[in-house]
């Protein structure tokens, strides 16, 4: 047991018993599996004598959250001893999740269940205290509503959500990213090819790509009408140079004695550059398309904010704090959180799949 | 210094050939007069401290380098012409295989330029990857065969087009001297067995002497040739014919032209 375990797992024990303590003076019945979380949680104390493994922390955490979860109700306002076992709670999900992962470093990699237990067990954690902190302290909804109230807009919301899913999502982000991230790849291999454009562009690149979205959006609505087209042509804005500055970089990232070859066997220049140089340029067109897909997502939904028609995330999140719909907000921003890792993790995918090869991906296939 | 030969023979043939790099520092003199013709069917090494001009000699005859005074022939062609009629195979120093190929895509990779069928390429994979002793790795990548196969593959890719003058360029630098040994033995069973026209250069006097049916001695500051030392050695060689007298004698001369042309100054180490 390290010096810190050692101390979370003291700590958890005597804040139990205090917390116990300050709990005999309310009445019996109330609370009682908080009270009998914390009466196991003193019994713990014992592993100084008797060790215990570390899924019995994770036990205690698991029955901590559920006994504070239903006990929330119970109260009004809530104890000073509901709170030291909310306290109690975190710790002992820190030490299940300290604990767990010093046992399982070694071995993460070939066990990626368990490996996926920690970071899920440290949301979990994340969003119990959210829930017992907003509800138990009678957080307005307006500032914070609690997560329970956010997961059940999501579902009741679900139609509106979907359709502001499909108008912002499907209809801007998905087409502006292929056709910014296209032609970005396209006009790097004519900057490639000519030192007048790869003399008179890029610079001018890197002046676009330092303008603030906030201000080619309006200009984009006026151009482009307030549907999807202009949130379209906001995202083709943004994830054009990213692309265009990488690819150019990646198409000068092959080796001179590589490209020494190509000239021995009399390549032409497409020979050359399908088969040497796009490969070699393949981790730096997909470090862009990563990029862009995050830059994306963000891209469309701000431009929403300029004008659009009355559906997107944009354009729900704005009305929505103006009509102090804040869980439909949240509601909204957790569809774009989950949307905007899905589509980063799906690029990342495929990336390992086409360049199996580069040193940073093939760690476990050598 | 150059051998006269009828010209049909004369796979390379360098006249007062002369090669001036500019720098920032000034201009560094590359080559400076070289003559020499290499026949069909030699194998000529190239020797000499860095800085001697044994690559960029390679390098010119290859058209990756432009001489800037001379003449230069291959097979009676200029560089270029020859470089794009692909006269030559070329092994570099690091084996260059491409690490999103397989080994069998490395070696295929100049028939897929060459434009040769799917069935012919096949084929000659086969043929070449057996040549080096490589079969059974077809599938496996360049990164995970071992610095001594990759360069064998490297070898392999540069016979897969059959191109009559293999030019190698310090082709075993990087590998330690066991592999090194045996390498040197399979090259020389293979060119016995493809009768191909070689250039290659070395920095190792025992590897010039056992390989060579003629060493070319090259000394710095400007690049110039010594010194070209015929070999009178049998053509089957033995890893110990190296402690032979005959051997060594060779390798005394080798010593001598690279001792006459101050390489062994303070200066050139």
């Amino acid at each position: 047991m390290s010096q810190l375990q050692f101390f979370l797992a003291l700590i958890a024990g005597g804040l139990s018993a205090i917390a116990l303590a300050l709990s005999l003076i309310t009445p019996f019945e109330q609370g009682l599996l908080l009270k009998a979380f914390l009466a196991l949680g003193v019994v713990s104390l014992l592993r100084f004598v008797v060790p215990m493994g570390p899924w019995a922390d994770g036990v205690l955490a698991v029955l901590g959250a559920t006994a504070l979860l239903t006990s929330l109700e119970v109260f009004a306002p809530a104890p000073p001893y509901f709170w030291l076992a909310l306290t109690v709670t975190w710790l002992f999900a820190w030490l299940f999740v300290e604990r767990l992962s010093h046992t399982l470093a070694p071995r993460l990699s070939d066990n990626a269940g368990l490996g996926l237990l920690i970071p899920v067990m440290f949301g979990a954690a994340l969003l119990v205290v959210w829930e017992v902190v907003t509800r138990g302290a009678n957080v307005p909804p307006v500032l914070l509503p609690a997560p329970s109230m956010i997961g059940a807009q999501l579902v009741n919301s679900a139609p509106i959500l979907w359709a502001d899913f499909v108008q912002t999502f499907i209809k801007s982000v998905l087409p502006g990213y292929a056709i910014g991230c296209l032609s970005g790849l396209a006009v790097a291999i004519l900057v490639d090819r000519s030192p007048f454009l790869k003399a008179g562009l890029l610079p001018i690149g890197n002046f676009m790509s330092a303008l603030p979205i906030i201000g080619i959006a309006p200009i984009m609505v006026m151009w482009f009408g307030f549907d999807w087209q202009s949130k379209a042509a906001v995202v083709v804005a943004m994830t054009f140079f990213p692309m265009l500055v990488n690819t150019v970089a990646g198409l000068n990232a092959s080796s001179a004695i590589e490209r020494d070859l190509m000239r021995t066997y009399a390549a032409n220049y497409w020979q050359t550059l399908m088969k040497l140089r796009l490969p070699a340029a393949g981790p730096f067109i997909f470090n862009a398309l990563k990029i862009n897909s995050t830059l994306a997502l963000i891209g469309a939904i701000v431009a929403e904010f300029f004008g659009t028609p009355v559906v997107g995330m944009g354009f729900r999140i704005s009305t929505g704090v103006g009509r102090l719909a804040i869980d439909l907000v949240w509601a909204e921003i957790a569809v774009a959180a989950i949307a905007g890792s899905a589509f980063y993790g799906v690029i990342a995918l495929i990336e390992r799949g086409v360049t199996f090869w580069h040193p940073s991906v093939r760690g476990g296939r050598a | 210094m150059s051998v006269q030969t009828t010209p049909g023979d004369a796979v390379v043939a360098a006249n007062n050939l002369g090669l001036t790099f500019p720098t920032n520092d000034g201009d560094v003199v590359a080559l400076s007069d070289v003559n020499l013709t290499i026949n069909k069917g030699e194998f000529v090494s190239f020797i000499g401290p860095s800085g001697c001009g044994k690559t960029t000699f390679l390098r010119t005859i290859a058209d990756l380098e432009q001489p800037t005074s001379g003449t230069l022939t291959i097979n009676g062609q200029s560089p270029e012409a020859a470089r794009r009629a692909r006269a030559y195979g070329y092994v570099f120093q690091a084996p260059a295989l491409y690490p999103w190929r397989t080994i069998a895509k490395n070696i295929a990779l100049p028939l897929e330029i060459m434009g040769h069928g799917s069935a012919e390429q096949a084929e000659r994979v086969a043929r070449t990857m057996d040549l080096v002793n490589l079969a059974g790795f077809e599938q496996k990548y360049p990164w995970q065969l071992s610095g001594g196969m990759q360069q064998r593959a490297s070898i392999a890719r540069a016979l897969a087009f059959d191109a009559d003058l293999l030019l190698m360029d310090e082709p075993f630098g990087a590998l330690d001297e066991i592999v090194r040994d045996h390498l040197n033995s399979e090259l020389l069973k293979l060119w016995a067995r493809t009768q191909k026209t070689i250039c290659f250069v070395t920095h190792s006097i025992p590897e010039a002497v056992y390989l060579s049916t003629r060493i070319v001695v090259m000394s710095p500051r400007p690049g110039r040739v010594i010194d070209i030392i015929e070999s009178d050695l049998p053509a089957e060689r033995p890893l110990d014919m190296r402690e032979t007298p005959e051997f060594l004698a060779i390798a005394a001369r080798v010593r001598e032209g690279l001792r006459a042309g101050h390489s062994y100054d303070e200066d050139h180490v």
